[in-house]
């Protein structure tokens, strides 16, 4: 276990190095976020009733706010381009020779570069949400707030395993990028991540219920916002967990199979 | 050691450039410069051709957040009937010629764009310099990204099926002029770009950066009434991501509050312009070349 820790602080002080790439990545991505809120605003006050599908305007604003905050906590940004590369230059050969699990060696890196880029965007972020400080609504208790914290948790685990078993399709493709960006743009809508996903026709949010996407943003979102309580908490946390459970297991598989078809470039 | 070592790689490399006649004693006529181009152009289809599955799954992958964004726009119109005055098929027409100008900037000059603080880092620069073109020239067009161009054609299909659903048929002059306007705003997003990317003369990493300018582009394509405050004011007169596309848009649906609006872009991505040429010009000169 001891040699992990050293992974993690390797990755800490290896990211630590992209700091101020960091707070230029967190700092710019206030920007569509900010004009995505104007965007609402525009709406709501052209709106009678003050709600749109059971939102009303301070809670879109915040959705939209912890969107942020889970985003700067759980998703993916270099991991999944440096595996891919790894493969593909050879350089998880060392992996197989080292009594070091190359999954549970990514997944420390994984959590340095996390912690690292959640305490660089702390800063821009908390003055961007003082600014909007009427807006924005703070889970409603301390238990909300315990399962929002468990459900994050699992969204970083998911939407690791999710990016880690994509990369390794560098054991079959040269050019992973392009399978990547498709993946991500479905992440990207039925995560929730352009809008709240209630806002879709119930067939359409029925159907992508059953897809693993929702429990890899707009699940603990909606858990912050209070909007999904007691028993459904607990049973989104339950399929987020055999999620993560079927993740693992094809992570597994995939790595099983292109270690086979491994060759090794230019190792 | 760089500046010397700069001088007297062009002096060796004279001889060489005497012994190529091809290139004329005094290559700076627009002709050269149009044949330089075609050949460029040549070299990219050859090589755009030799990577075919990659080609054609990079289209898929505009193509698929082109409909994200407007599914978004769907998605948003299912719960109100308008955005300020503007009403959903304008706003699609918006949004596709938003993706217009934004997948023609890709197609001329993005990938270049981007490969510039790499050239830097590693003194590739040099090499450019060296050449008998103007660089910034070479440094702008080297590559073609010719899937632009196939992405450009859905979003023409895009705002003409929106001109379609608001049965509105526009006129010669308002094409024309459409046309005109979105070439204006590909020269405004190239011009702000490269000043972008010229920030790496002095911080040799620019990524951070390129990357921002991404999310610039997200603005561009919503309806500037949604906006008021600083925020318009800044996106409209200083980095004008709230007029490049809404101008030509609002012209096509007729939806121009006054002819100012047209004025206002086209002097902002002039003066836009002439600024990015002067700081290139003090990038260049305060530019020693990397390492070697």
């Amino acid at each position: 276990m001891g040699k992990y820790w050293h992974v993690l602080n390797i990755g800490l002080q290896n990211t630590l190095v992209y700091r101020v790439n960091f707070l230029f990545r967190a700092s710019f991505g206030l920007v569509p976020l900010m004009a995505v809120i104007s965007v609402w605003r525009t709406i709501y006050l052209g709106k009678s009733g003050g709600q749109i599908a059971n939102y009303e305007l301070t809670q879109m604003v915040s959705y939209y706010l912890v969107i942020t905050i889970v985003d700067a906590l759980t998703a993916v940004t270099e991991d999944d381009w440096q595996i891919a590369a790894d493969i593909k230059d050879g350089n998880i050969s060392q992996f197989l020779l080292k009594p070091m699990d190359y999954l549970a060696y990514r997944f420390c890196l994984f959590g340095a570069g996390r912690l690292v880029y959640a305490a660089v965007a702390l800063v821009p972020t908390v003055l961007f949400i003082w600014c909007l400080r009427d807006s924005f609504i703070l889970p409603p208790d301390a238990a909300t707030a315990a399962g929002f914290l468990v459900s994050v948790a699992l969204t970083a685990v998911l939407q690791f395993l999710f990016s880690f078993t994509l990369a390794l399709l560098a054991f079959w493709v040269l050019e992973v990028a392009t399978f990547i960006f498709i993946a991500f743009a479905f992440e990207y809508i039925a995560g929730g991540h352009l809008f709240p996903l209630d806002l879709l026709p119930p067939a359409v949010a029925g159907v992508l219920d059953y897809t693993p996407f929702p429990y890899m943003l707009f699940f603990p979102v909606s858990v912050w916002l209070g909007r999904v309580t007691g028993e459904a908490l607990w049973l989104g946390v339950l399929v987020q967990l055999l999620w993560i459970v079927a993740a693992y297991g094809l992570a597994r598989c995939v790595w099983n199979r292109g270690i086979r078809k491994y060759s090794a470039v230019g190792g | 050691m760089m500046p010397m070592s700069r001088e007297s790689k062009v002096e060796g490399r004279e001889p060489d450039g005497v012994s190529r006649p091809a290139l004329g004693p005094r290559p700076s006529t627009l002709g050269h410069y149009l044949s330089l181009y075609a050949a460029l152009w040549r070299n990219s289809v050859i090589r755009e051709m030799g990577f075919k599955t990659n080609f054609l799954l990079w289209i898929v992958v505009e193509a698929l957040w082109f409909v994200l964004q407007l599914s978004f726009i769907g998605v948003l119109y299912l719960h109100t009937d308008h955005i300020g005055t503007w009403t959903k098929w304008q706003v699609i027409a918006l949004v596709g010629t938003s993706h217009l100008i934004q997948q023609l900037f890709t197609a001329l000059f993005l990938t270049n764009l981007t490969a510039l603080s790499e050239h830097i880092r590693t003194g590739k620069l040099d090499f450019m310099l060296l050449l008998p073109v103007n660089t910034r020239f070479l440094i702008s067009l080297r590559q073609v990204d010719l899937g632009g161009f196939v992405n450009a054609f859905s979003a023409l299909g895009v705002v003409g099926y929106a001109l379609h659903r608001l049965g509105h048929t526009p006129g010669f002059v308002q094409v024309i002029g459409y046309l005109m306007l979105v070439v204006v705003g590909i020269t405004l997003h190239y011009s702000l770009m490269l000043m972008l990317t010229a920030s790496s003369f002095w911080t040799v990493r620019a990524q951070g950066i390129v990357w921002g300018y991404y999310n610039l582009f997200n603005i561009a394509r919503l309806p500037d009434e949604a906006f008021r405050g600083t925020f318009k004011v800044v996106f409209t007169f200083a980095l004008p991501m709230l007029l490049v596309s809404n101008v030509p848009a609002k012209l096509l649906v007729d939806k121009l509050g006054s002819p100012f609006e047209i004025l206002l872009l086209v002097t902002l991505a002039v003066l836009i312009f002439l600024a990015s040429e002067i700081l290139w010009r003090t990038a260049l000169k305060r530019y020693t070349s990397a390492s070697s």
